[in-house]
């Protein structure tokens, strides 16, 4: 009774727990060491920096967080459209993969050059590479559950004088709910990725800058507190889209309920 | 009054490739019911696409109500042997989803939600799934899937049900509950069903005729009016004349073997 308590106990906290056994860990070995803190700083430095300089962490990571946003808001809608139209018809599918393949392999930091000249640097190019990096998730998954539609199912429908467009809302649609919100789940934390990287590169504002700005000066507490708020925003987002996409589409993850 | 018709229909999948089914000719009265029997790969499934428009003959031509087919028909039920109900729907969603697409009931639905729910209710309770609108497809067993999707197939009252195979995966108890079913549901509204089976007692035991198909080309060998009054009774399936209407249908297939 008292072990099963226990082991109950270890799987609902398990992420929490390890977090901190890795804390405690990092700050012992910076600690036991003896680090310098422009080197590696330990968990306590970069609390210490985090508190110091919220004002200025909490600016810079709305700045991320709003062109992440707008850029994934972008990245789904654009992925859902695009999606449908290669999931539906082979013409399209023919016609678009491989240049979409071929366009989701180029390395997006590679891209943002062209467009700080195009756009100049700030917000625009942040939010168009958190759109570019994370689009292409979301148009594979919609298509993919498109395409993947069993037939009998559309027979039943089209014998019933369904059209294309009653397939697509009645069948199709909520069939690939459950592709759409796995995709939003690895769309979201790509689109950090994108942000920052552009940040990095050709802004002077947002999470990405600050770190950049910081590490140039040896700040390594500034760096780390930074990563840990980029890395706190993407759980967080991922985590809405988790419980979203539990409610919406709970028919299709049925068997896992005990487990959650 | 004549449901379906074929003329002389041929079917090759691709052009110039093997004939599908080959020369079939036949013709469904209004309300008879028909079953389709023969060895697996004879094409049976490639008959019912034709009827109901999703596939077109290369030669020949198909009739439903007097009319040619070209392109989907608009008032057909149909049931696989997967029920493919959509998992996201309860068990009565399910069967409302033909109202929410046929016309009439479609641009009626907005008014008349609550009657065309009580008529999915009757349906169902008729079935004996009584209890069972509110759950999941997943809830329910093989059998009672099975229920729901005739129930899904018949609500829109088609002139015409589609049956393919809809009992091959039931156990051989509840396979002949849904016969006994399915000949009520028949008996009390009649419309034209055309059956397609493997299973030489279901079409025996539920078909007003039994065509028989040979394989590879599919082509019709045999055509069997079945004469026992309705409804007909489980206990008639183990008498000597049920067996003797089944042997000689098996005797058409047998042949097809060896050729």
């Amino acid at each position: 009774m008292a072990i099963s308590k226990r082991k109950k106990f270890l799987v609902k906290h398990a992420s929490w727990l390890l977090m901190i056994v890795l804390l405690v860990f990092w700050e012992f070995i910076c600690r036991a060491l003896q680090v310098p803190q422009f080197l590696f700083p330990a968990p306590t430095a970069v609390l210490e920096a985090g508190i110091a300089r919220w004002e200025i962490i909490s600016m810079h990571a709305l700045q991320t967080l709003y062109t992440t946003l707008v850029g994934f808001a972008i990245a789904v809608a654009f992925g859902l459209l695009v999606g449908m139209a290669v999931g539906s018809s082979p013409l399209v599918y023919r016609a678009l993969y491989p240049m979409m393949v071929g366009f989701n392999s180029i390395p997006k930091v590679a891209f943002v050059p062209v467009l700080v000249v195009w756009f100049g640097i700030g917000t625009v190019p942040a939010i168009l590479t958190a759109f570019l990096i994370s689009f292409f998730p979301v148009l594979v998954n919609v298509a993919t559950g498109l395409s993947t539609l069993e037939p009998e199912l559309e027979d039943v429908l089209r014998s019933m004088g369904a059209s294309k467009l009653d397939i697509l809302r009645k069948v199709g649609l909520p069939r690939t709910m459950p592709y759409f919100f796995a995709s939003l789940k690895v769309a979201i934390t790509l689109a950090f990725v994108g942000s920052v990287i552009s940040e990095t590169v050709a802004s002077n504002l947002g999470i990405g800058y600050l770190m950049m700005a910081a590490s140039s000066s040896m700040d390594m507490a500034l760096v780390f507190a930074g990563l840990i708020v980029i890395g706190a925003m993407g759980v967080g987002m991922y985590e809405l889209f988790a419980l979203t996409e539990k409610r919406f589409t709970g028919w299709a993850n049925r068997g896992s309920g005990g487990v959650a | 009054m004549e449901q379906v018709r074929f003329e002389q229909v041929s079917l090759a999948y691709d052009e110039g490739g093997p004939l599908a089914i080959q020369d079939i000719s036949l013709s469904v009265a209004e309300n008879e019911f028909i079953a389709v029997v023969g060895p697996s790969g004879c094409g049976k499934s490639t008959l019912m696409k034709l009827v109901s428009g999703l596939t077109e003959p290369t030669e020949g031509y198909v009739y439903v109500g007097g009319r040619q087919v070209a392109g989907p028909q608009k008032c057909i039920g149909m049931a696989f042997q997967a029920s493919n109900l959509l998992p996201w729907r309860t068990t009565l969603d399910n069967v409302m989803l033909p109202l929410e697409i046929v016309q009439p009931y479609r641009s009626q639905m907005r008014r008349q939600r609550k009657a065309f729910e009580a008529r999915c209710r009757d349906l169902l309770a008729r079935v004996g799934l009584a209890g069972n609108e509110d759950k999941f497809p997943w809830e329910l067993s093989g059998g009672m899937q099975q229920r729901a999707s005739i129930c899904r197939a018949l609500i829109h009252k088609p002139k015409l049900l589609m049956l393919d195979e809809p009992f091959g995966a039931l156990d051989a108890f509840t396979k002949e509950e849904l016969w006994i079913m399915l000949q009520e549901l028949w008996q009390e509204e009649p419309f034209t069903v055309i059956l397609v089976t493997h299973d030489l007692r279901e079409a025996t035991f539920l078909a007003d005729t039994v065509y028989v198909l040979s394989k590879g080309p599919g082509q019709l060998v045999a055509r069997k009016a079945i004469e026992q009054a309705r409804p007909r009774k489980l206990e008639w399936t183990y008498t000597d004349d049920f067996a003797r209407d089944v042997h000689e249908l098996r005797e058409h297939i047998g042949r097809i073997r060896e050729s």
